[in-house]
């Protein structure tokens, strides 16, 4: 059964891309290609689509586009309602871990990596969160890709992207771990840059790769660290062995620094990385170019995720390296403010939605950062389903608003496309923790936890995260507000045009949207609750000294309620500036002009980064490749000897004169040359 | 000494020198309408000749041991009867097709051929000469053949007036190694030398006679004679001039530098470094700049030379063997490149134009092919056949020691291999221009066996390195 769950979507993949590729050849313009292969082909003049959000040039449709649309969503659903079955199986039964070998993968020395399936609590729920997104994902695409000529390759990317995020979270080891950590980075990658017609997509495309390499490589020093020190990349070796390792200290980069704490640090890179935080978070907002289901599924509810999943898989070796804890907890804290305060103030109603699942996601290290991992996956759990609502919500606003995704050209489409508009209060009602809905349990949770935490930063992170409940808040009602309240913006035009989107692509958001309600109260228990032991069944590690949870239970009053009341202060602002005096944000931001623009442009760091780095790189290939390569290289190389060798040919052809006289004195030359030589040589 | 010397081991000679005059007499006779009778007896002749040199004594000495035969002797006149046959097949259709069938020129090249067997089997200074100006007169002649061509009879007078110059080298070295000796048998002067070493006056001689064995070879500077003659002389007449005239002119090289003159090896190695490294840099980097195909090939020939002064440099017996190998490689690669210039034919007439190759491999695939084959061969391209003569004369340079002339060797073998896959380039990525004849058969005859000779060289490098390494003991009895 747990084959077939990972290995469906594979399945699914193989046939689409394969559909894909031979759709492509039947097309009537043979000229525009769209296999694999070429997806960044040449020949797509006629792609200058620019604004166009869905990407139809009028091209038919690839052949075979139906069925591959089946295929991949038949074999998800048929995996989504494995994982649940498995998630019961394994989450109520009493096996603790249970583990299912493939195949060897391959051996070298005493490195030996097998591919098998690490089942325990901690798979089956992201086995849970991927699937159902991931199906649900599926056949919202089905609708809102419908005018997409090459959906075949959309499905098949969906499908490969499903496939590696399920061998990353049942790895049993860490190298098939980052085998699926990669396989994520590059089906994000396709699937960002799926409308490659557009630059923008592909500047982001490229940017998210080449951010995530910065993480990886960490990563991968983490792994190589793990195999130096364990002699092993199996979970259960490492983790058995990991109490042993602690408190030792090891070489690294000539420093003598704590084992645990540099091998949790790097791996700590690797999910800083790939779920967005702060320094590293700069590619999340821009993957917004990528179709709007592929936010809701990668870049919000899945792979994101994968470093929180990763921590907590790990937490054996993070209980063991408390400066590393918190170091997480630092990152997160201040992710979790500083993406919401940029939230404030973005136009765009994906980014603003992105930057909060940058901020979410702080929000789940500052759990992992305490200590309360169970919390953190809680919240992970939870916020799969709103945040994959909002985003799939705003893709129908946009696909109602002939792909507009500016919310200064929206307002009053409560009307117009009134189920959409109730889908979007519901995520937003669970985003911002309002009682008794998911993120209600899951984020308020995460403050508490973060009162009681007991690590350095601990406090500064409770500070941050309450602050940003307040800023969630206000950005959650104003997106809502600007959208869907008020006067309608937008042309007439565009207005009259503006429709409630198809059942395939509502009943996806009713399905999110019963998980983001219910999903926090009904599985409460199980995750953090009283029977939160015998979920878990050891799956996440707490050492002896880590009391979080139970300290949770003992906390002031006023802790308690701050997350909630910090929530309907944001709640009331945003009322007060988007519904009842629509003036006092422009003079707000006229008065505070510079942190107005400090925030749009979020806090500058994509101009550091683009100064730092990009900018002296791209001045440094360009020396190597101009003095270096061009001039010195080629110029001494190749082009100079072959330059040279043109010179001494042109030379010596003229030797050859023609002239009798002229050979017979070279004759002579010769011989006396050759006696003189030998005349004083002897 | 008998009163009448044996005869049996010039056999062949003796063969040649009645059927030349007997063929001479014929087409005095008979005229010109005898052209084709006389080709063909003349090839007739030639392979009657090798099956002579073949199955006839395997050693000898005679004529007051002015002659000699022996394994290399045997080897090196099997090498030049099979070039000087295949030149006269090549000429056939072309003496033909240009109208100047002339009798006189199978028997010229018999008669040449002759002159090369002497010189093959030489064992004195005087039977030096003797071969060198029989085969060297004839070849004058058969250079201007083409009379009514101004630059068939330009090329003629050139390489006639060089020559002469050159031969009276040859006889002024000859004369002092005389002086300085005493004797001119190859024995008495070995001898002389190991006795009394070598005078600067021998040294003299030495440098002198070199010079006129490395005028017939082309050795640079002794070489200005070669892109002239080889563009003017008709082509068949260059097809011949590069191949049989060569290897005679190495064998005689050979014989001369390793026999007599062992004993002041150290000497001639550095004369004939220094012309070896010529050589191969001018052959290399002159035949860069040129568009005629003939003169191109006659730089590819002064280049090939100097590789195979390489191994003689060694001194050595590995070095020999690789002289002998490199010769037989540069034979079957020469005449397969002939093959193909003879097949430049347009309806118009002749071109030799590198640039109106242009397109074979469309036109003619199976010619751009082996074309193809045989130029990655002569630029050194394993596995075929001319990487393993590069090969084993570079490798018994680097047993001597001669570091330098060995490095220098593979730097020029890779300038050379510039122009070599240029015309490859030309052929196979430019678009046609217009196209050839069909080709005749005797040249397709020729260029198959020569492409498959230098394809398939890996399947007989064994017993033809045997027989090459069978030769070079003659010099190395001990060894």
């Amino acid at each position: 059964m747990y084959s077939a769950i990972v290995f469906l979507p594979l399945l699914g993949a193989i046939i689409a891309g394969a559909i894909s590729i031979f759709g492509a050849h039947e097309r009537t313009r043979p000229a525009v290609t769209n296999g694999h292969g070429h997806r960044r082909g040449r020949g797509h003049g006629e792609g200058e689509n620019g604004a166009d959000e869905h990407g139809h040039d009028h091209e038919p449709a690839a052949v075979g586009s139906r069925q591959a649309e089946y295929i991949t969503s038949g074999f998800l659903i048929i995996s989504a309602v494995l994982s649940w079955i498995a998630f019961f199986t394994v989450g109520l039964g009493d096996e603790p871990t249970q583990r299912y070998q493939v195949f060897n993968w391959f051996s070298s020395g005493t490195l030996s990596v097998d591919w098998a399936l690490r089942i325990d609590t901690l798979t089956v729920v992201m086995l849970v969160v991927v699937n159902t997104v991931s199906s649900v994902v599926h056949v919202y695409s089905i609708g809102y890709m419908s005018h997409d000529p090459n959906r075949p390759r959309f499905f098949a990317y969906l499908s490969l992207f499903t496939f590696a995020m399920l061998s990353l979270v049942t790895a049993d080891n860490l190298v098939q771990l980052f085998f699926g950590w990669e396989g994520v980075g590059l089906a994000s990658y396709l699937l960002i840059g799926f409308w490659y017609q557009r630059p923008a997509a592909n500047a982001a495309a490229i940017k998210a790769f080449v951010v995530n390499r910065v993480g990886d490589f960490g990563f991968a020093l983490g792994i190589f660290a793990v195999f130096v020190v364990f002699n092993s990349v199996e979970f259960e070796t490492i983790f058995a062995n990991a109490p042993t390792i602690a408190g030792t200290r090891m070489q690294f980069l000539s420093w003598n620094v704590d084992t645990m704490t540099v091998i949790c640090l790097l791996l700590f890179l690797g999910a800083m990385g790939k779920s967005a935080q702060f320094l590293l978070h700069t590619w999340l907002p821009d993957a917004m170019e990528g179709p709007t289901p592929v936010s809701a599924l990668i870049h919000a509810a899945t792979m994101v995720t994968a470093g929180v999943f990763m921590v907590a898989r790990l937490s054996p070796l993070f209980e063991q390296a408390p400066t590393a804890l918190a170091f997480v907890t630092l990152i997160g804290g201040t992710t979790a403010f500083f993406a919401a305060t940029i939230g404030l103030v973005q136009n765009d109603i994906k980014r603003v939605i992105a930057y909060s699942t940058c901020s979410q996601l702080g929000y789940m290290f500052v759990a992992m950062g305490v200590g309360a991992y169970s919390i953190g996956m809680f919240h992970l759990f939870t916020h799969a389903f709103f945040k994959a609502l909002l985003f799939l919500g705003a893709g129908s606003v946009i696909h109602a608003m002939s792909d507009e995704q500016d919310m200064r050209k929206m307002g009053g489409l409560r009307k117009v496309i009134p189920k959409t508009y109730w889908m979007m209060v519901i995520g937003s009602l669970a985003l911002t923790g309002f009682p008794l809905t998911a993120g209600y349990y899951s984020k308020d949770a995460i403050i508490e936890a973060s009162f009681v935490g007991t690590n350095t930063f601990a406090g500064y992170a409770f500070v941050m995260s309450t602050a940003a409940a307040m800023l969630t808040a206000f950005y959650s009602w104003r997106l809502i507000f600007m959208t869907f309240h008020g006067k309608p913006r937008a042309s007439a035009e565009v207005m009259n045009h503006a429709h409630e989107s198809p059942l395939v692509m509502l009943v996806p958001l009713y399905v999110l949207g019963l998980g983001a309600l219910f999903g926090g109260m009904v599985f409460y228990n199980f995750f953090i609750g009283t029977g939160f032991e015998d979920f878990w069944k050891g799956a996440v590690f707490f050492s002896e000294e880590n009391h979080t949870l139970e300290e949770m239970h003992h906390i002031p009053f006023w802790v308690v309620w701050a997350p909630t009341t910090m929530m309907v202060i944001g709640t009331a602002i945003a009322y007060w500036f988007y519904m009842v005096n629509t003036d006092v944000p422009k003079q707000l931001a006229a008065r505070n002009d510079w942190l107005y623009r400090f925030l749009l442009n979020k806090w500058y760091f994509d101009e550091l980064y683009d100064f730092l780095f990009v900018r002296s790189l791209k001045w440094l290939g360009r020396f190597l490749w101009k003095r270096g390569d061009g001039w010195l290289i080629d110029g001494f190389g190749p082009d100079g000897v072959s330059a040279r060798v043109m010179d001494t040919t042109a030379r010596i052809v003229k030797l050859q004169s023609g002239y009798l006289y002229h050979y017979a004195f070279a004759m002579l030359i010769g011989v006396a040359f050759l006696v003189t030589y030998l005349m004083f040589a002897a | 000494m008998t009163m009448f010397p044996d005869l049996l081991p010039a056999l062949p000679e003796i063969l040649l020198a009645v059927g030349a005059l007997a063929l001479l007499m014929i087409g005095v006779f008979v005229g010109e309408k005898s052209t084709s009778l006389i080709n063909g007896l003349s090839i007739a002749l030639l392979v009657v000749a090798g099956i002579a040199v073949i199955a006839g004594p395997g050693g000898g000495v005679t004529f007051s041991d002015a002659f000699i035969l022996d394994p290399f002797a045997r080897f090196m006149k099997v090498l030049a009867l099979i070039g000087s046959a295949i030149a006269i097949v090549m000429s056939i259709g072309y003496a033909r097709a240009r109208k100047f069938e002339r009798f006189e020129y199978p028997v010229l090249i018999v008669i040449a051929t002759l002159g090369m067997l002497m010189m093959i089997s030489a064992n004195d200074l005087i039977a030096v000469y003797l071969g060198l100006e029989l085969q060297s007169l004839s070849l004058y002649v058969i250079a201007a053949i083409n009379r009514d061509s101004v630059r068939s009879t330009e090329a003629g007078l050139k390489y006639f007036v060089l020559g002469a110059l050159s031969s009276g080298m040859l006889l002024y070295g000859a004369s002092l190694v005389y002086g300085f000796t005493g004797t001119t048998t190859f024995a008495g002067i070995a001898s002389a030398l190991t006795a009394e070493g070598a005078s600067l006056g021998l040294v003299f001689g030495l440098v002198f006679l070199i010079a006129g064995l490395a005028f017939k070879i082309s050795a640079v500077p002794f070489h200005m004679w070669t892109p002239d003659v080889y563009e003017g002389a008709p082509t068949p007449v260059t097809a011949f001039f590069a191949a049989a005239p060569k290897v005679a002119a190495v064998a005689l090289f050979v014989r001369v530098v390793v026999g007599p003159f062992a004993p002041i090896t150290h000497d001639w190695q550095q004369i004939l470094s220094f012309l070896a490294i010529a050589s191969m840099v001018l052959g290399a980097f002159a035949a860069i700049g040129q568009r005629n195909i003939k003169r191109l090939m006659a730089y590819s020939s002064i280049g090939h030379m100097g590789y195979a002064l390489v191994g003689l440099a060694a001194g050595s017996e590995a070095g020999v063997q690789g002289v002998i190998l490199y010769v037989s490689i540069y034979l079957a690669m020469t005449v397969g490149a002939f093959a193909c210039i003879l097949s430049m034919r347009r309806r118009e007439g002749m071109t030799y134009e590198i640039n109106d190759l242009a397109g074979l491999a469309k036109t003619h695939p199976v010619m751009a092919f082996m074309f193809a084959a045989i130029l990655f061969s002569l630029a050194g391209i394993p596995p075929l056949a001319g990487f393993f003569a590069k090969f084993y004369v570079f490798l018994a340079a680097i047993e001597a020691e001669l570091y330098v002339l060995a490095v220098i060797g593979v730097v020029a073998s890779v300038i050379g291999a510039y122009y070599y896959l240029r015309i490859i380039k030309i052929m196979y990525f430019d678009d046609p221009a217009t196209s050839f004849e069909p080709m005749p058969t005797e040249l397709r005859v020729v260029l198959g066996v020569s492409g498959a000779f230098v394809l398939f060289f890996i399947i007989f490098a064994g017993p033809l390195g045997g027989a090459a390494g069978l030769a070079a003991q003659t010099f190395f009895p001990t060894g």
